[in-house]
């Protein structure tokens, strides 16, 4: 029995991964030392074996990926954890394992730099990675939690989604997130949603592992359960087997960027904080879009009108609902612990008369509210010569 | 009446991808007969392979079958193996896939003492990139990327194996086919991880760089230089010089990873062992 009871703890950030984690039904963990995220190896390591689970500490981290893949094709619901050095090796399997539609969970707690960089520190410079690490077109699902309580539903919800959808779910945590102590309430474990992958219908004649149904997403068979399937990180067709045929390639690229975009509503999650009147919007995402509320409170303290709107579902982008904020607001700042990465993003979908503002630290630090507020005043100010 | 290797392959997936004169048939071959002579239950067995020609053998074969990434494939059978120790997990990978790229998953394999079947198909040679020197191709061998010849030592892959822990060690050529079986066999049915080395011809991409005929001729190589384990024993090295030792190299009984890990679970939760 795992000790999850309805109440409120005193938790870590990476501590609320790993319990969400066990209350989402993993029962399998690979990875290898890393810091920020070595603690939700460690209290996995502990944790898992309690409910019957395994837990297996790899040689590397490209291993770590391979052995989450090859239990989940068991039927066990596996998930790995690491930080940017890591996560570059993770990106080979992590392709894998969308072209093959195995579901896992991929957990990357931030930390500062390019390379080794400050191992320390916080940062949000994997966020393009998140996006397109691996090689080749194809969609990713990546949640980014703002504090210790979402590091535990988004982990539930990363299952989840990797479930539904078939694919692997990228939690992008940060080092403040993931060592920062919070209260959390924890639900009824009875109360939580648990949605597990779809099996095929029992009786069929002849199983295709990659014959999609309706909704685009294909059954999927556990091993050993006597559907003799072939998997591989070859281009295939529906059957399994590899192909260079031309359509059927396309059809399988265009699938499986299909099966996601096509269930937006159901995969896309935002938080939006007095937007309704805002002149001036800040779109803040992960440990930021806290400092960015406090600036936002004050601001309207102050009598400005601002708001702030947060992307939890980073990828993919939630491109509809950023691009309303931009026709109501006329300034947009995006405040980033990196030189400027969702901004982008937010470029693409904004109009030609919104100002787009980036706050961009790169110090291994957090920016302070009272940062994010002198952009919304010297924002005001803009307007008002404006006028 | 069907023939009983067939109902271990997918016959519909035949005929194979591989060269004439190539030997990685004479592997598969071998160990469809092994599956028989086991009486391999297909629905609870999985074969897990790499990146390269041999990797394709999974394909070819009607079980749940894993073509993975290059030199992963242990890793991702460590994950299989650990998450459902019921199934019966075997690994076919080439040299350059085991010994290169996948070396340290193989040494961490088999250290772990985690019970799988590693086959690797040793043609000495990248065959499907077409002819790059790879860690088991033999000092002074000619290679796309060694043009001026080989000049890196190669591994003894069995005695590395067996160095990391390995419990099971053993070495056949296609042209010892029925040897390769029972090897085959035998590794199979030893609890622990076991490792079993198949030399197997190139024709195309190492054999007519060094002037060793056709696929036939690189056969009639393997007879002359394979040296049966027990004969070996009593060679000097020097006699050894450019031979290898065929047969069951190396076993030994250790704990095996998974049954362990079951140990864990029971200590973990408090549960007194039996006894």
């Amino acid at each position: 029995m795992t000790d999850i009871i309805p109440f409120a703890r005193l938790m870590q950030g990476n501590e609320a991964i790993a319990e969400g984690a066990l209350a989402a039904g993993a029962r399998f963990f690979a990875g290898y030392p890393i810091t920020p995220s070595t603690e939700i190896a460690e209290i996995l390591a502990k944790k898992l074996p309690l409910v019957g689970g395994k837990f297996i500490q790899m040689e590397d981290e490209l291993s770590s990926m391979a052995a989450v893949i090859g239990a989940s094709l068991t039927g066990s619901k596996s998930m790995t954890a690491t930080s940017g050095p890591g996560f570059s090796l993770k990106q080979e399997n992590l392709g894998f394992a969308v072209l093959t539609e195995v579901p896992c969970v991929v957990v990357n707690v931030q930390r500062f730099g390019a390379s080794t960089g400050i191992p320390t520190a916080t940062a949000q410079g994997d966020i393009m990675q998140a996006r397109w690490g691996t090689h080749g077109d194809h969609p990713m699902i990546a949640l980014c939690p703002s504090s210790v309580q979402e590091s535990f539903t988004l982990t539930i919800q990363a299952f989840n989604l990797s479930e539904r959808f078939r694919t692997p779910v990228i939690l992008l945590s940060e080092e403040i997130t993931g060592h920062s102590r919070e209260r959390v309430i924890l639900p009824d474990p009875s109360k939580i949603e648990i949605i597990n992958r779809k099996k095929p219908a029992a009786g069929i004649e002849k199983y295709l592992p990659y014959k999609p149904d309706a909704d685009g997403i294909p059954p999927m068979a556990n091993f050993g359960e006597g559907y003799r399937y072939h998997v591989t990180g070859l281009t295939h067709d529906q059957s399994g087997s590899p192909t260079t045929d031309a359509e059927k390639a396309s059809f399988l690229t265009n699938r499986l960027h299909d099966k996601i975009m096509d269930h937006l509503d159901e995969i896309t999650m935002t938080e939006s904080f007095m937007t309704e009147d805002a002149d001036v919007i800040v779109i803040a995402y992960g440990a930021v879009a806290r400092a960015a509320k406090g600036a936002v409170r004050k601001a309207r303290d102050m009598g400005i009108k601002a708001g702030l709107f947060r992307p939890i579902t980073i990828w993919p982008f939630p491109a509809k609902e950023t691009a309303s904020m931009c026709a109501q607001a006329g300034s947009i700042i995006v405040p980033e612990l990196n030189l400027g990465q969702l901004i982008g993003e937010v470029e693409k979908v904004a109009g030609k008369e919104n100002r787009i503002i980036g706050i961009n630290r790169v110090t291994g630090g957090m920016i302070r509210p009272d940062e994010i507020l002198d952009a919304i005043k010297s924002e005001v100010r803009v307007k008002k010569h404006a006028k | 009446m069907q023939n009983s290797v067939e109902k271990y392959l997918r016959m519909d997936k035949l005929p194979h991808i591989w060269c004439p004169g190539c030997g990685n048939g004479i592997v598969l071959g071998a160990m469809v007969r092994a599956f028989t002579k086991i009486n391999c239950n297909q629905n609870n067995t999985v074969i897990v392979s790499g990146i390269g020609c041999s990797s394709r053998a999974a394909g070819y074969m009607d079980f749940d079958t894993l073509h993975t990434t290059h030199g992963r494939a242990l890793a991702f059978a460590t994950g299989i193996k650990l998450a459902k120790p019921e199934l019966k997990v075997f690994v076919i990978m080439g040299d350059g896939d085991a010994a290169s790229i996948g070396g340290n998953h193989l040494i961490h394999a088999a250290r772990r003492n985690i019970d799988l079947t590693a086959i690797i198909f040793n043609n000495h040679i990248y065959g499907m990139t077409g002819g790059q020197y790879s860690p088991l191709t033999p000092l002074d061998s000619m290679a796309t990327t060694a043009p001026y010849n080989t000049i890196e030592r190669n591994f003894d892959l069995a005695e590395l194996a067996k160095a990391a822990g390995a419990t099971y060690v053993a070495r056949s050529t296609t042209y010892h086919a029925t040897m390769l079986t029972n090897l085959i066999v035998a590794g199979a049915t030893h609890k622990g991880f076991s490792l079993i080395e198949a030399v197997t011809a190139c024709p195309v991409s190492y054999g007519r760089r060094n002037k060793m005929g056709s696929g036939y001729d690189m056969m009639i190589w393997q007879k002359e230089h394979a040296v049966p384990v027990q004969k070996a024993r009593n060679l000097t090295p020097k006699e050894m010089q450019g031979k290898f030792a065929v047969g069951e190299l190396y076993k030994a009984e250790a704990p095996e990873y998974t049954e362990v890990y079951d140990l864990l679970i029971k200590k973990a939760q408090g549960i007194p062992k039996e006894g």
